[in-house]
């Protein structure tokens, strides 16, 4: 996984302007992802991850904004770039795949047509070469009977099955990086699981990069490399999934672990009180209030990264160095 | 004694039909038997549309069932005549799974939990003031916020709402309808954990409906899997997850995502021929069936 990242995206960025001032849904998030790796953004509603995959798409429209950041794509800032050429890098180089397959299709035209029309904007194919195109990416994505599928209207076809559309429709124009939405959440666990060893299998065949956005721990376990963990619009701890899963050191990442069904019978370890709203962040960490280890400081400003491991960060002042000269945390080991 | 007995139960809904096009008949619920005992927690898992929503509906008539028949304590719910099917829901209540859709936005909390103490005449005003208190406190919502509507609520307290309503006539019988699936993760574990405490409080019983494999294996004792509106497997919850006989258990437990990196199992993928419509409920070890 070594050499240039794919995309970088530097301290971005975006607030929602509302009646009562601008809200910051996405502040200052930073990550890499490399080629052919996946990254697993994970985090509960209203964390910012879905406006984090739209920001990098430069698709958050009013009265969302970018204000501050650097997406850079292969060394290209995309937030320089004038539109028409931005509509060039989107579906060509960055792929997107939507959560909800019921609307991200359009009813009123066929599977093929819309394949097609993907493939003709880009200037891939058209006419006769593109139907046939789609046939082939209905394949791949191994919809069966492809040649009569493609004459379907997305509601003939399974939810299951328009994903797999929208996955064709990401492919189409073999883009090196798929920013993916929740791209099970509404499906069925048996069908989730398929749709999950497509993409896993799609990565592998087209050498493509994966920006995974879910709030399934499970989920992320299961296809990621690297994981970031959101809260309230900061990344606040990232790293490779074993380490994340087995060493976490944020204490909203373990409590997040913690709260997942474990032992029958045994009450769970649930997190008290719940999200504070975008707008309304306590000072200083944002988890503070929720946080079982919690020490003065935290209440003061929000804590920066510190390194935690081999490529692991967290934003916790628990890994504050101890020569900084501040009261250190409360002594006890990692859980 | 089991508290609730299900037999045969069947649910046919009627779909289409115009003018000059046949209705066509959809079996929701296609010859369903279950029984729960007094204090377990009954899971019925499946996938969307397998019929799990509709069969605890039909317990509590609040769709009624084609055929079959429902036993609360012994005796025949099917049977009854609205009048004593009204008082017998006082025994049995459920909690929605959507805490946004199921609470009237235009009715304070205290409006909400108290209604069904008026429907059912269930003390004066003051004695139903402090039972709604009372209720608040028991499912840890701030009694100070009783005169707020549900949309100044989050989600885990607004489902903390409906579990205070439910409560309100002292039921011995909740079904459950999904009842965390709408809520964020880390509030997930807040509720399931109250209903637990409750359920040992008050000794309730649950018909737990969920599609969440992880925490059906986690609250309930005893376990039934819906498939096209059969229940095509029961039995103790550890035994269907350590050894799951149907092929459609097998394909369901195999997809569930696991939380650990490290954990890679081979999926299995159903084959819907596999599964016969003509085999029958067969016990194969004690307590646990399924179709074969």
């Amino acid at each position: 996984m070594a050499g240039a990242p794919l995309l970088s995206v530097e301290r971005l960025t975006t607030v929602f302007d509302t009646a009562s001032g601008p809200v910051t849904a996405v502040d200052e998030v930073s990550f890499e992802i490399r080629p052919g790796e996946t990254l697993g953004l994970v985090g509960e509603s209203g964390c910012g991850k879905s406006v984090t995959a739209l920001s990098i798409m430069r698709l958050v429209v009013a009265p969302g904004r970018i204000t501050g950041g650097r997406l850079l794509y292969r060394g290209r800032d995309l937030g320089a770039l004038p539109e028409a050429d931005m509509r060039r890098v989107r579906g060509a180089e960055i792929a997107m795949i939507f959560q909800e397959p019921m609307t991200a299709l359009n009813p009123v035209f066929t599977i093929g047509d819309q394949l097609a029309e993907t493939l003709a904007v880009h200037g891939r194919a058209s006419g006769r070469g593109a139907r046939a195109a789609a046939i082939d990416l209905l394949d791949a994505v191994r919809i069966p009977d492809p040649r009569l599928r493609v004459d379907d209207y997305p509601h003939q076809l399974s939810g299951g099955m328009r994903q797999r559309v929208l996955i064709a429709l990401a492919l189409a124009c073999r883009p090196a990086l798929i920013v993916a939405d929740e791209p099970t959440t509404a499906l069925d666990v048996t069908i989730q699981a398929g749709i999950l060893a497509l993409l896993r299998e799609m990565k592998a065949a087209f050498g493509l990069s994966l920006l995974l956005i879910t709030h399934d721990l499970g989920v992320a376990a299961g296809i990621c490399d690297r994981v970031a963990v959101m809260y309230a619009g900061r990344i606040v701890e990232e790293g490779p999934v074993r380490a994340i899963f087995r060493r976490p050191q944020h204490p909203y990442t373990r409590a997040l672990l913690a709260s997942m069904p474990g032992v029958p019978g045994q009450r769970l370890t649930a997190i008290d009180g719940s999200v504070p709203a975008p707008g309304a962040l306590p000072a200083g960490c944002a988890f503070g209030p929720r946080c079982r280890d919690r020490f003065d400081r935290c209440a003061t400003t929000p804590p920066p990264d510190y390194a935690v491991g081999p490529e692991q960060r967290a934003k916790c002042y628990l890994h504050a160095p101890a020569a900084t000269g501040v009261p250190g945390p409360p002594t006890h080991g990692p859980r | 004694m089991a508290l609730v007995e299900v037999s045969h139960l069947v649910k046919r809904f009627r779909r289409g039909g115009g003018l000059l096009r046949r209705p066509s008949t959809i079996t929701a619920v296609d010859d369903v038997s279950f029984a729960i005992d007094e204090g377990e927690t009954f899971g019925l898992v499946g996938e969307s549309g397998c019929g799990k929503t509709t069969t605890g509906r039909c317990i509590l008539r609040l769709v009624e069932p084609t055929s079959g028949a429902v036993r609360f304590r012994g005796e025949d719910v099917l049977a009854y005549s609205p009048k004593r099917m009204r008082a017998a829901r006082r025994q049995m209540q459920i909690v929605f799974q959507d805490p946004y859709g199921s609470l009237n936005p235009r009715m304070t909390a205290r409006q909400i939990v108290e209604e069904p103490l008026i429907i059912h005449r269930m003390g004066a005003r003051a004695a139903r003031r402090e039972r709604v208190a009372g209720l608040f406190g028991l499912v840890g919502l701030d009694p100070a916020h009783l005169e707020r509507h549900p949309h100044q609520f989050s989600g885990g307290q607004r489902q903390r709402i409906g579990l205070a309503r439910a409560l309100a006539l002292n039921p011995s019988f909740l079904v459950l309808d999904e009842p965390v699936s709408a809520l964020d993760v880390s509030v997930q574990a807040q509720v399931v954990n109250l209903l637990m405490d409750l359920q040992r409080q008050l000794t309730l019983t649950y018909l737990f409906i969920a599609h969440d494999l992880r925490l059906v294996e986690h609250v309930c004792s005893r376990v039934a899997v819906m498939y096209l509106g059969r229940i095509v497997e029961v039995g103790p919850t550890g035994a269907i997850f350590a050894a799951p006989r149907h092929p459609y258990t097998r394909a369901l437990l195999s997809a569930v995502p696991i939380p650990d990196p490290d954990a890679r199992r081979a999926r299995i993928v159903l084959d819907p021929a596999a599964v016969s419509r003509e085999a029958s409920l067969k016990e194969i070890a004690a307590g646990h069936w399924a179709e074969v």
